[in-house]
């Protein structure tokens, strides 16, 4: 097709692998689009965009942009990209990780990714429940949907992921679903600013396996399940726990500033070539 | 003048229709005609109602829309 004739978001992409595996009205490509707006509201240098991803359908976005990618082991993306970035601190890393990835099997490398606050981007695509492998439930699944593992309805409590890594120690939390995309454009614009560990999480629509089994057939059915039933987090505040049942609550939940790893790893390594000994802590082994 | 031109890649739409549901004007209407990768690829058919606010690009999964102004040579300073 003619250059000027193409979507503005194809110049970051690979034409040769286009177009893309994900199903008619996956919430992925979506959060492709968003990703490149935040990133030129953000003017990042694309050049030192470096992508992580793990197992799953939302880790195959890597694979199609136009950068340096890393497509790991399931669950590890945050470790591999917690050592590119101290190996490298000028890279501006950005995790692309799913619900199975990052609360299921991958749970300690995020929860230990927020506690040592590096200047990293994690963009978790929750689509609640496990669609790469045949639409099982997964530990974000909501109370009651059905799944191919749970016929009668699935009894456990889902995780809060924006909750948890908060309490984690993450500096940018804020969670978005794929049909407010204006905003969460401006979420990730924020993230890519914020100088510490960014926690995005995208609720996400799986037509394929969520919406079938749940009785929303098409991506449309399941967009407008998230508009109707999303709540922002002001207004949230305000009501009690059982108004809140089933519902989803977006918006910004964490923006502070705290120190951050990869420059306390610098300031070490300086403070030890210029003296000679490490002086960030009083050390048990040091005399006085 | 601005005139304004919608374009549809062919090749990469897919035929979800979320442009046609989410578009706030209605600008996009759904097919009933299929083409050679067998999608209802949805038209364009109200371009005059666009006003630019570039959502079906974002929202497009396959990044197959364009949605571009063709500014006259007049307007430019």
């Amino acid at each position: 097709m003619d250059e000027n004739r193409e979507n503005r978001f194809i110049k970051y992409l690979r034409k040769d692998r286009l177009p893309h595996i994900f199903c008619a009205g996956c919430g992925n490509g979506i959060i492709m689009n968003t990703f490149f707006n935040g990133m030129e509201m953000a003017e990042m240098d694309f050049e030192k965009v470096v992508m992580v991803s793990g197992i799953g359908c939302s880790s195959r976005i890597p694979g199609y942009v136009k950068c340096d990618s890393l497509h790991t082991t399931h669950g590890r993306p945050i470790s591999f990209a917690t050592g590119i970035k101290l190996a490298n601190p000028q890279n501006e890393v950005v995790v692309f990780t799913g619900d199975g990835d990052a609360a299921a099997i991958g749970g300690n490398h995020l929860i230990h990714g927020a506690r040592r606050n590096i200047n990293l981007t994690v963009i978790c695509i929750n689509n609640n429940i496990y669609g790469m492998t045949g639409g099982q439930i997964s530990p974000t699944s909501p109370k009651g949907s059905f799944g191919s593992t749970a016929p009668y309805g699935a009894l456990e409590t889902p995780f809060d992921l924006s909750k948890l890594v908060k309490s984690a120690g993450a500096t940018y939390v804020a969670r978005w679903t794929t049909a407010q995309p204006v905003q969460l454009s401006n979420a990730i614009k924020k993230a890519l600013k914020n100088r510490g560990f960014s926690f995005i999480e995208v609720i996400s629509q799986c037509p394929t396996y969520f919406g079938r089994k749940n009785k929303m057939r098409s991506p449309i059915d399941m967009m407008k399940w998230m508009k109707e039933e999303s709540v922002i987090k002001r207004r949230a505040d305000k009501l009690s726990e059982e108004e809140l049942e089933g519902k989803i609550i977006v918006g910004e939940f964490q923006n502070i500033k705290e120190p951050e790893f990869s420059e306390k790893i610098c300031q070490l390594l300086e403070s030890q070539c210029t003296t000679g000994k490490a002086m960030v802590t009083k050390s048990a082994y040091q005399g006085e | 003048m601005v005139d304004l031109m919608i374009t549809i890649d062919e090749d990469l739409c897919k035929g979800c229709n979320i442009c046609t549901e989410f578009c706030p004007r209605k600008v996009y209407q759904k097919s009933d005609v299929l083409n050679k990768k067998g999608v209802h690829v949805p038209g364009p058919e109200n371009e005059d109602k666009c006003t630019k606010c570039q959502l079906c690009v974002m929202m497009c999964p396959d990044q197959a829309i364009k949605v571009d102004e063709k500014v006259d040579e007049k307007d430019e300073d």
